[in-house]
């Protein structure tokens, strides 16, 4: 294949579409994204740890909270970007766009089991159990199963672009555990608290907390777009280890 | 600041491990993660390089 005769313009977002640039671009955003969670991290657990005060009713146990939150709500956009690619990726036939999503699912089934473990350490103290069926830790279960199908699914088909359109189904439909996960905590009667932060009230913690809570979201937010752009590099090898680009690249 | 003394830091208020288990594990989760990026994208280097030293023409599908 020549890759001169889809040469992207020079101008345009969209030349980043093609698999060389993008594994250019990608290769140079990388170390920036690495860079920016190290920094948020280091400022956010500086917050959290030395900042933020002693909770009055949870003592110092709550500080998990810096972590628990970012990794759920990871969980959850990862889900969200990730079901978006595979279904642009089927309606469109655009290999790009499933390549984007297989280099999301693994982070994104990190960041969900991290969400059930760091709530499993924060629940024995706080409600006397590691875990309990409750709605919203069962969807976020459901949500680390269908991360780990969607890997699953893809490994198990040969042909990368028959994996591509049947994980990405799976990924698609899989979408409407997201609302259950999000609505959970009101549309059951749940163990696990409401939302501490909404776009209509003030948010029901000092804010401080908030503050160092905010930073690590944003620390582990630059963390998953590095580690998927990391990804997708990867994959990008691996599919067009014969194309003309990769050869070049690699030479 | 409200720690009196590194210990105490450490002590999370008589909850040290969970903080910590919930803590170490996001770092050892991380430091997986970043590992096993790294061997897979030089894996694939590596794959793409012999298969251009087999095929013996590069860029023929």
């Amino acid at each position: 294949m020549q890759i001169e005769a889809i040469r992207p313009s020079r101008f345009g977002f969209h030349r980043f579409a093609a698999p060389s640039e993008f594994y250019r671009l990608a290769g140079r955003l990388v170390p920036w994204f690495a860079s920016a969670a190290v920094l948020l991290a280091a400022f956010g657990l500086y917050l959290g740890f030395f900042v933020a005060p002693t909770d009055f009713q949870q003592g110092e146990v709550y500080r998990i909270i810096f972590i628990h939150v970012p990794a759920s709500w990871m969980a959850m956009f990862i889900y969200a970007v990730m079901a978006f690619w595979a279904g642009l990726g089927i309606a469109f036939n655009t290999r790009m766009s499933s390549m984007w999503a297989c280099a999301m699912a693994p982070t994104g089934a990190l960041m969900a089991f991290l969400a059930l473990w760091t709530g499993a350490l924060w629940g024995r103290p706080t409600w006397g159990a590691y875990w309990v069926w409750d709605a919203r830790m069962t969807s976020t279960l459901i949500l680390l199963f269908l991360y780990i199908g969607f890997i699953a699914l893809h490994g198990a088909i040969e042909d990368p672009r028959r994996a591509d359109r049947a994980a990405g189904v799976l990924a698609v439909v899989g979408v409407v555990n997201l609302p259950i996960i999000y609505f959970s905590v009101q549309w059951w009667n749940t163990l696990h608290q409401g939302a501490s932060i909404s776009l209509t009230r003030a948010p029901s913690m000092a804010a401080t907390m908030l503050e160092a809570m905010f930073v690590m979201m944003f620390a582990f937010w630059s963390y998953a777009i590095a580690a998927s752009l990391s990804r997708a590099r990867a994959i990008l090898l691996e599919r067009e280890k014969r194309s003309a680009w990769v050869q070049a690249v690699i030479g | 600041m409200h720690w009196s003394s590194w210990s105490a830091f450490w002590a999370m208020g008589g909850s040290a491990s969970y903080v910590w288990g919930a803590y170490g594990m996001v770092a050892v989760a991380f430091a997986a993660e970043i590992a096993l990026l790294r061997a897979r994208w030089k894996r694939a280097r590596e794959v793409a390089r012999r298969g251009a030293e087999w095929s013996g023409s590069a860029g023929q599908p």
